[in-house]
Parts: C-alpha cells; structure tokens; sequence
C-alpha cells in the first residue's frame, strides 16, 4: 500500500514537472500532459494495447533466455578455474562492444519480424548476466562450500545447494538493471525495422507529426518498463526471502 | 567404532611467493568415543590436521585413518563443525539442518524424523522456519550442532566452534557440548584457543608446536566430564599446566598480525 502510494506521488511529481517544461519550451513538439494522457486512453485497446503486447512478447522471451543462458554458464566459468582462464578472455574481449551494431547484420540474417529483434536483446542480456553471475560465483565464501563439501556434497549438489542459490540475488540485480537496457534496445530495434511494437509506433506517430500520440507511446512504453521491473522485484522477495529478514 | 588415526601427516600447500609447511610428521591416535582437544599457538596447523581428517585436506605425506580406514575424501558418519558454522543463510534452519541427510540421499519421512529430534535437542524446535539471519550466534552454533546429530556422527570434527560467541553463550554451549557426548559417546576431536575449553570438553589435550605442526606434548585430562569440574582446583591446575607448554612453545610471544591462523 505504501509502495502504491510511493508511485501515485512520484506520477503526480512526474506530470507537474513534464507540465512545466511544456509550457516553458512551448513547441507542439512537447504537448503537455493532457492532450497525452486523453489520446493514451482513447487509443489504448485500438492501437496501444496491441502493439504493447508485441513489445512485451519481445522483451520477455529474450530477458527469459538471456538469462537462461547466461546465468548458467557464468555460473559454471565463475566456479571452474580451467574453464575460467579460457572463457575469461573471450568474455572481456566481446562485453564492450556494443551488441547493437549487430542489428544489421541480424536484420539480414533473420529478417525483419520478431528474430533479429529478440536474438539482439537476449544477446545484451546475456552478456549482462553472464559477468554477474561469473562474479558472484567467484565470491562464494569458501566456508559456505567446505561445510557442505565435508557433508560428501557432489559437485552438482555443491552448486543446487550453495552456488546457485548464492548467486541468486545478484542475477535478479542484474536482471532488473538490465530491463532498461532492454526496452532501450527494443525501442531501437522496433523503430529501425517492422512495423509492430512501440518502438515502431512511437517513429510512426512521429513521422505523422502526432505529437499527442507519439508521448501516448511514450507513457505504454514506460508502462512496460515499470511493469517489468515490479514483476522482477515480486519475484525476487518471493525467491530471496533469506535477503529480507534479520534487518 | 570410529577411532582416529593421523599417521606421520605432512601437509604442504602453495602460499602466496613459497610453499607453506603446515604440519609436519604429525601422528596422534584418539580411541573410539575419546574426546580430545587440541590446542597449539596461532597458525600451527590445528585446523589444517583436522580438515585432513575430514578428508578436506589431501596429505602430502602420511595418511589419516579412521576407524581403519584410509581418509580419501569425506566420510558419511563424521561430522564437520567450523567456526563460522557453515550455514547457509538461504536454508531455514530446517533446511540447513537437514542437509547433510539430504546430500546423502536419506528419505524425506526419515529426514523429517531425525532432523526434528535434532532441532528439539538442541532446543530450536520453535524456529524450524526460521532464516540463519534471524538467529542468535549461540542458536546458529547450536543448528550446526543439529545438522551433526541428525546424521548420527559418530566423530565430531570441531574447528574453534564456539570462538565466535560471547563468553556467557560460549560457556552455555560447552555445558551442551559436553551434555551431547556423555549422552551419545562418540569420538570427538575440538580445536579451540581457549585452554579453558580445551580442559573442559577434552579427556586428553594435545598441544601443537608452532608451524610446521607436531604433536609438542599430550596432558591427560582424567577428570574432564565429572559434574563441577570447571570448579575444582583440579581444572585451574590443568589449565596451568597447558599454559605453560604453551608458552615453552612460543604461544604467548608472537606478534599476533603476523601470520594469521591457516584456517
């Protein structure tokens, strides 16, 4: 309930400021909240809410497999010194370069529908959660491990029991820092190739010169990202509770 | 029958720029059911001889036995108790309790059973739901006490269990100590700091010599499990007397930032 009201004043915080700069700036560029929010409710089932959906499948089928790749197999480099001073390199090697510019080549690839666009974003949040994961399980406390290794823990039991477990916090971290990434490579990704999604509708409204529609995308598209982020953050203190107690 | 034997253990591992001779030629036998302590300056390889016997440490020479038999990695009836008790804080105490059953395959029905008389020993009953985080360092001491006892220890391996704790908790918690083995009478072997404890909770007391580890000296402790001993003038002799072979083996004259112990 606190949490609802936190987000009800930090809205209400948000539109005064968005008021003020649209009067301050005064170009039909930068309508002001009221004509935005009318058009998001008039256009929500029509057009919002479809392209909305489309968005979402995106987003979420490539976090799911980003990290279902990625948290795995950091996990297994993060926690075998061999398979580290091999994988190590090629990770550090590949993590900077910015994965976006990829889309042209998938784009060829895979074509213009749904493909290119989640094989690039699961592939940013892989590597996101691919170093997190190899980190954390690199800064498992060795006593964790020796006490369920002197129990004649295998080692699969060693990482169902510690290091997966361990880990798990700082993969869902990763996992909610790495929604704004990929909404923001979404957006990218929609608006250069297609036609569905909010990225492709926001470009469309622009180039209609449908300022009022344009920011309507603009507030599903935050929708989006919000909703994701809750959703991470209930699943975390549902999975974590260990996290929330004794403080 | 769960004796233990280290016969002639060198245990050599890579430091940082040089190799570090932890223990060297280091032979000691405890009886089945014996209780013995171990105590010896900072860094002189204590704990290093008792993860050898838990088949943690691989021996660079020499070899740990127990109950006859060589030690080649963990063994299913010896439990291993450290310092910071080695929970995981993402377990209940249930959970945690029930671990080592369920590493090794023990069926839940049973592993309820036996865990839950565990817990109920030691006096956690009530929190069986509970997060580590949410306990007491005594009540933490006392679930890692449970998980030995739901496995049916018949050797208790003790690295400095209760350094952490406050005096009053530590001394509670000896008392529970000593209460589980009169009850259960198996083998234990504790390495602690405290000379105290060592003559408390050891029927004999080996003192290390400083690294590499060697049995310097061993005192028989006849009296140790009598009701009241901690206050008879037999106890404070005892004490003293490990304190002075502690201090022939420099226990008392090093700079304790220097080389820290090797746990």
């Amino acid at each position: 309930m606190r949490r609802f009201l936190g987000y009800i004043g930090a809205v209400l915080a948000l539109l005064a400021g968005w008021w003020l700069l649209a009067v301050a700036v005064g170009s039909p560029a930068l309508p002001g909240p009221a004509p935005a929010i009318s058009d998001f409710v008039r256009l929500w089932w029509s057009d919002l809410f479809p392209q909305l959906l489309h968005s979402a499948w995106r987003v979420v089928a490539s976090m799911t497999m980003g990290a279902l790749l990625g948290a795995p197999i950091g996990l297994l480099i993060g926690r075998s010194p061999r398979l580290d001073s091999v994988a190590a390199p090629m990770v550090f090697l590949t993590y900077p370069i910015p994965k976006i510019v990829f889309l042209p080549v998938l784009l060829v690839l895979l074509g213009i529908g749904n493909a290119p666009k989640i094989a690039l974003i699961t592939l940013i949040v892989f590597f996101q959660i691919l170093v997190t994961a190899r980190d954390a399980a690199r800064g498992i406390p060795a006593a964790s491990l020796l006490s369920v290794r002197s129990l004649g823990a295998t080692r699969t039991q060693v990482f169902r029991h510690v290091v997966f477990p361990a880990a798990l916090p700082d993969i869902f971290t990763a996992l909610r820092i790495s929604t704004g990434t990929a909404i923001a490579v979404l957006f990218f990704s929609e608006s250069v190739a297609g036609t569905s999604g909010l990225g492709y509708y926001i470009l469309d409204a622009w180039g209609r010169i449908a300022y009022s529609q344009m920011f309507a995308g603009i507030i599903a598209m935050a929708l989006l990202g919000v909703v994701l982020y809750e959703i991470l953050e209930m699943a975390e203190a549902r999975v974590c509770r260990w996290t929330r107690v004794g403080r | 029958m769960a004796t233990v034997e280290a016969r002639a253990i060198d245990v050599v591992y890579e430091g940082v720029d040089r190799p570090v001779r932890a223990l060297e030629a280091c032979s000691l036998t405890v009886a089945d059911g014996e209780p013995v302590a171990i105590i010896g300056p900072s860094g002189c390889g204590k704990s290093t001889l008792l993860l050898a016997m838990a088949g943690l440490v691989s021996p660079t020479g020499g070899e740990a036995l127990i109950a006859g038999e060589a030690v080649r990695g963990p063994r299913l009836r010896t439990a291993l108790i450290l310092q910071d008790f080695g929970l995981l804080p993402w377990k209940t105490v249930f959970h945690n309790a029930a671990l080592g059953l369920e590493v090794r395959g023990v069926s839940l029905p049973q592993r309820t059973e036996r865990v839950e008389a565990a817990l109920t020993r030691v006096g956690l009953a009530d929190f069986r739901d509970a997060y580590p985080g949410e306990l007491s360092g005594g009540m933490r001491q006392r679930l890692a006490l449970a998980r030995a006892l739901a496995l049916d220890a018949d050797l208790l391996l003790m690295d400095e269990p209760l350094s952490a704790l406050d005096a009053l908790t530590r001394e509670d918690l000896q008392g529970l100590l000593l209460d589980i083995w009169r009850q259960r009478q198996h083998t234990a072997v504790l390495v602690t700091h405290s000379i105290e404890e060592a003559v408390f909770l050891g029927r004999r007391v080996v003192v290390l010599s400083p690294r590499p580890g060697r049995v310097a000296a061993i005192v028989d402790n006849p009296e140790m499990g009598a009701e009241g001993y901690r206050s008879t003038p037999a106890f404070y002799e005892r004490c003293n007397e490990l304190r002075g072979l502690l201090a022939a083996e420099g226990a008392f004259d090093q700079d304790p930032h220097v080389g820290g112990e090797s746990s």
